[in-house]
């Protein structure tokens, strides 16, 4: 593959059509970008005690965080180290030591090799801590205040340095919590389409598509009798549906989108407490509020509450959002194929009514049922299947180019929030790291 | 045995508006609070605490209802053809007006040059009404209900 130009793929304001559709850059990918950088793998609430794990990818590879008996957190390749077994076949799960099915080798939760039967049968040499015996580690983990990352690779750029200034999206996450802190819980919101991985991340900061891609749902919502009955699930959705058919004036003139180093983005400036709990006469939202001020005092609660970001995107694999507490994670299967595994979070301290309010968004953006996801996996295919034609080669990802203003905080801001600064910023981190040296 | 008949009979006819695209005839089935449920999860005990397929109260399953008649809807251009077969069906109590009824469904699923097959067990609460019985909740429990799938449009 040494012989792709990459400068040539990737230009200022296209790129060539290979990147979506090419297995040979698919593969390359997966070496290169999801082998080295720093990949999203799960949060700490995930793994509360020694023993919990929870099985997950990195990129096309099987891994599992656990939890240490000493509670460190460890992501560990989910193999055998004998006869390449993957161990732990379930979602997610406790256990003292984990046994491979195979041959009953048994590692313990830091995946060390604890004990093999019949060891007197092995080389002399065998050594029980080898580390390519057990369930080997990847090569670094990191955390961003519980938010876990792994590297395969054993050298690059610290986690610190490789998220910069978009760590502050997470810390919006974490300072809506009454009790400082915020946990996965709610289940898995699965869904798939066939398209490259790519497309998802990209479309999760457009503010250009909404209003042709959910026409339906948001025509459908228009025409809803706010009269009929609703336990709360439909009042959320329909407000959802309702917000996403702003008019363009409203995406050109009020939502911002800004880009930084590495390939992160967000899109901000959409929502606020207004539109987003049936105003602030919501009574449940003003319990929440009362005991955010309660622990916070009344200024640093307006100040934490005005942050208005929508989607971040951390590059490559996740985008997530505070205002209503949900992480997407991006699982590339190959080329034109995409699994996506939705994730809700609790606010620590917050009234109940809130995470009820987090299940019924996620229910309307992740679910793969929701009239609203449904016409962006049809677009993801769609976007599959007319790359298949020779007609066009390239790209284009211009629009709004070169009115890009920096923002003070070691990004830029985009001209207006239907601007594609951010696929332009997400194939400088990728042509980056697709290069030989990497970043 | 009039329930047994009368459920049996009533799931069939819900099942033939469904393969026949006719939603909103589905919907009037449902009474003025009905909802329905598609967990995503097995054993998954509520709506209300954990992501799910479908949780749509009355509005919500309006507003869905609503998109799937309309014209707009990419992903339902062409809308799936569907043909679902109910078996075993079995009423499993009758309180206070309403009849619970669990039954078997597979379902076949083809749009564009796809088929996907669907299977699982309905939990039906039929309300007797004057002339029959009208929905007051649907839970549909699939086998498969926490694969990573693509877009699903129409209704178990």
């Amino acid at each position: 593959m040494s012989n792709l130009d990459f400068d040539h793929l990737i230009q200022p304001d296209r790129v060539h059509k290979s990147v979506y559709t090419d297995p040979a850059i698919f593969d390359l990918e997966m070496e290169r970008i999801f082998g080295r950088s720093w990949i999203y793998v799960g949060h700490e609430s995930q793994v509360k005690n020694p023993g919990d794990y929870f099985c997950t990818r990195i990129g096309r590879q099987p891994v599992v965080m656990t939890r240490h008996r000493d509670g460190s957190i460890c992501v560990l390749y989910n193999r055998c180290g004998h006869r390449g077994a993957m161990v732990l076949r379930d979602e997610a799960g406790h256990a003292d030591a984990f046994h491979c099915c195979y041959h009953d080798w048994q590692f313990d939760t830091d995946g060390a090799l604890l004990s093999v039967p019949l060891r007197q049968g092995y080389p002399d040499d065998f050594d029980l801590n080898d580390p390519d015996k057990g369930m080997k580690p990847v090569a670094r983990v990191a955390e961003y205040r519980g938010f876990i990352f792994a590297s395969l690779a054993e050298d690059g750029p610290a986690l610190e340095d490789h998220l910069g200034y978009i760590a502050t999206s997470f810390d919006d996450l974490i300072d809506r919590a009454p009790a400082g802190g915020v946990e996965i819980a709610g289940g898995i919101a699965r869904h798939a389409y066939n398209g490259n991985w790519k497309l998802y991340l990209e479309n999760l900061c457009d503010g250009l598509h909404p209003n042709s891609v959910h026409r339906s749902s948001i025509e459908a919502a228009r025409e809803q009798d706010e009269g009929t009955h609703s336990d709360g699930a439909g009042e959320i959705a329909v407000r959802q549906m309702r917000q996403n058919g702003a008019p363009y004036a409203f995406w050109e003139n009020q939502v911002g989108l800004w880009a930084y180093p590495n390939g992160h983005a967000y899109l901000g400036d959409f929502h606020d407490d207004e539109k987003l709990v049936a105003a602030m006469a919501d009574p449940h939202f003003q319990d929440y509020i009362a005991a955010m001020r309660a622990a916070y005092g009344e200024e640093r609660t307006r100040e934490i509450l005005s942050v208005g970001r929508w989607n971040t995107n951390i590059y490559p694999n996740i985008s997530f959002m505070s205002q209503f507490r949900q992480l997407r994670v991006i699982q590339p299967v190959s080329v034109d194929r995409t699994v996506v595994l939705g994730f809700c979070f609790r606010l620590k301290g917050a009234p109940d009514h809130m995470f009820e309010d987090t299940i019924r968004f996620a229910n309307i953006t992740n679910a793969v049922a929701s009239p609203v996801l449904t016409d962006d996996l049809e677009t993801y295919g769609r976007i599959r299947l007319g790359l298949e034609t020779s007609g066009a080669e390239w790209i284009p990802m211009a629009r709004e180019i070169g009115k890009d203003e920096p923002d003070g905080n070691g990004g830029w801001r985009a001209a207006n929030g239907t601007s594609k600064l951010h696929i332009r910023n997400g194939f400088e981190a990728w042509k980056s790291l697709m290069t030989e040296t990497g970043a | 045995m009039s329930d047994q008949r009368d459920s049996e009979a009533f799931l069939f006819e819900e099942a033939s508006l469904l393969d026949e695209n006719r939603f909103a005839d589905w919907l009037a089935l449902f009474t003025e609070t009905g909802w329905y449920w598609v967990p995503s999860q097995a054993g998954q005990e509520s709506p209300v605490d954990n992501v799910s397929i479908i949780y749509d109260d009355r509005r919500l399953l309006e507003t869905r209802v609503r998109r799937l008649c309309g014209e707009t809807m990419h992903a339902g251009l062409p809308l799936p053809r569907t043909s679902r077969l109910i078996g075993n069906v079995a009423v499993t109590g009758a309180a206070d007006g309403i009849v619970t009824v669990r039954s078997k469904f597979t379902m076949a699923e083809y749009r564009l040059e796809r088929r996907r097959d669907f299977a699982g067990t309905l939990f039906h609460g039929l309300q007797s009404t004057g002339g029959g019985f009208q929905i007051a909740w649907k839970k549909v429990d699939l086998v498969d209900c926490e694969a990573a799938m693509e877009g699903i449009t129409v209704p178990f």
